[in-house]
């Protein structure tokens, strides 16, 4: 038994390597569950009042109860709706001025000080001048999102793009490549993983943002959710809400490391 | 195929004022040459070969190929790196293709060119691999089947064998030799590795430094092209003799910096 530890702990320490397979997969399980055993606990053996801290029972009824009710489904399409559209036009815009302004320094110069400047505003500090301007609806809610992630993500785009060798670009114009091609056929493919990986990135700043949007008069949402259950004290929804927003939140985070993993297999780290 | 240079000055502007690169060079290469020009580090050989390329302009003085004179890159010219240049995301069949598919050549056209070309350089079987997945010497032999396939007056090259271990050198050299006789290439090629440009060349130019110019022309005349030649006399001397003038250029650069 002793022995059998010691040796699937083997490796534990090696530097920027790879671990053993059951290594890892113990330590991923053990991430998720050693919290998860301690949370148990501390409900189970000490006396917490379940409205100041419930036990994964209670809030395991909790999302039954939401979930047959049929609120959580709504509120969570609520949000992700919001998300999705933020998010898209964010990077339907971001992606494109952000790959001209790494090729083109014209265009960075246009650009950057004035996104390197409205990148520190954070984007909730917006949220009485986007309801002064956009009322109480959905717009202010996806301004918001679009704020906050189009920035940054211009400015990250545009770091990707500044990685494409001079020579790579060179040796396309020797090839007879003209500036459009370069832009479409070296530039762009050079700089998807980046581009994907900063979508990703953004993508949880977006999450985030929704949630924050969501005090904004709404109706429905996660973030909605929340917040009224903070003011009736239902400590149980609360973490319902927290734990289904994390899990969509790492879904999409894993869905794009899939992608990113699929179309630009070329670019893996490993050789 | 004629390419000429003459009187060809290139200066830079740098923060300590300007910097003369190339000095009055004047070169000619003629069909089915395979020239080489060596000089040491800083000599301005990649400085020369950009504006034979035409990707920079020279400051005074002129590039002709076939009486025209040179503006801007074209399909006459092809080029191969130091740096390895190919696309990493695209396998080596697509890499092959992708300066044909820039000047809009049809599909079946590229695809056969490309097919044919590889097979050339001998690495048809790679066709589906990924640049990550070749060797240095591959990925170069990759770059030049792409130069080949646009069918240039002239390959150019700077320094494409400086990043290869010496034994992959020396089969790349095999192979440029071999590639050279095959076909009615015409090759001009930079190095600061005398042996390389004695071996391979038929015309040196020797380049000085600081400001690059010619030093001297050296017409290479070896009993034979084969490793054995190395050990030949007259290789001897011939790299002896463009080793000093490389020597003399670095007591040169000592007082310099002094
Ligand atoms: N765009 C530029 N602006 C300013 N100086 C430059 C520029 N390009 C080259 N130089 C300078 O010109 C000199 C010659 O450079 P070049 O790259 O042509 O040398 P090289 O002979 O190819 O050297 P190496 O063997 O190291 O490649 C160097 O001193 C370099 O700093
Ligand atoms: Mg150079």
């Amino acid at each position: 038994m002793e022995k059998s530890k010691a040796n699937i702990l083997n490796g534990f320490w090696r530097l920027s390597e790879d671990i053993p397979k059951p290594l890892y997969i113990s330590l991923t399980i053990s991430s998720i569950a050693l919290p998860l055993i301690l949370w148990w606990l501390v409900t189970t053996i000490g006396n917490i009042d379940p409205k100041f801290l419930p036990s994964p029972a209670n809030v395991f009824q909790a999302f039954v109860r939401l979930w047959k009710s049929g609120d959580l489904v709504k509120d969570t399409i609520a949000s992700l709706w919001r998300v999705g559209f933020g998010f898209f036009f964010a990077a339907l815009f971001a992606i494109p001025i952000g790959i001209l302004m790494g090729s083109f320094a014209s265009i960075r110069a246009l650009f950057e000080p004035l996104f390197g400047l409205m990148r520190y505003m954070p984007a909730p500090a917006f949220i009485p001048l986007l309801i002064l301007y956009l009322g109480i609806g959905e717009e202010p809610k996806i301004t918001l999102i679009f704020i906050g992630v189009f920035f940054f993500n211009a400015l990250m785009v545009m770091d990707t793009v500044k990685f494409v060798s001079k020579d790579l670009i060179e040796s396309t114009y020797i090839l007879g490549g003209n500036p459009w091609q370069i832009l479409t056929q070296v530039i762009f493919p050079h700089s998807l993983p980046g581009i994907l990986d900063a979508c990703r990135i953004n993508l949880a700043a977006a999450w985030q943002l929704v949630i924050v949007s969501e005090l904004i008069a709404s109706t429905e949402g996660l973030g909605r959710r929340i917040s009224v259950a903070g003011r009736f004290l239902r400590t149980d929804e609360i973490f319902v809400g927290l734990i289904v927003i994390g899990i969509i939140g790492l879904s999409l985070d894993l869905f794009f490391q899939y992608l990113l993993r699929v179309s630009c297999n070329w670019a893996s780290q490993k050789r | 195929m004629f390419l000429q240079v003459s009187n060809l000055h290139k200066n830079f502007e740098t923060k300590n004022g300007k910097l003369a690169v190339l000095k009055d060079i004047n070169m000619t290469i003629v069909q089915e040459e395979f020239i080489c020009a060596v000089g040491a580090s800083g000599s301005g050989k990649s400085t020369l070969l950009r504006q034979i390329a035409g990707l920079d302009k020279p400051c005074f003085g002129e590039v002709r190929i076939d009486g025209k004179t040179i503006t801007a890159p074209g399909p006459d010219r092809g080029m191969v790196f130091q740096h390895y240049t190919l696309y990493p995301w695209l396998n080596v069949q697509e890499n092959t293709e992708f300066g044909l598919k820039l000047q809009g050549i049809s599909k079946k056209e590229r695809k056969e060119k490309a097919s044919y070309y590889l097979s050339v350089v001998g690495l048809t079987n790679f066709a589906k691999s990924l640049p990550k997945e070749l060797s240095g010497g591959m990925k170069q032999r990759v770059a030049i089947a792409r130069a080949l396939t646009s069918e240039p007056k002239v390959l150019l090259m700077d320094e494409p064998f400086g990043a290869l271990d010496i034994h992959t050198k020396e089969s790349m050299h095999e192979f440029m030799l071999d590639l050279w006789q095959r076909t009615n290439l015409t090759i001009f090629m930079i190095t600061h590795d005398v042996e390389e440009a004695v071996f391979l060349s038929n015309r040196i130019y020797a380049l000085g430094a600081r400001p690059g110019t010619v030093r001297k022309e050296m017409t290479i005349n070896l009993p034979e092209r084969t490793a054995h030649v190395k050990r030949h006399s007259q290789f001897h001397d011939y790299r002896d003799e463009l080793m000093e003038l490389m020597r003399l250029h670095g007591k040169e650069a000592l007082t310099m910096v002094a």
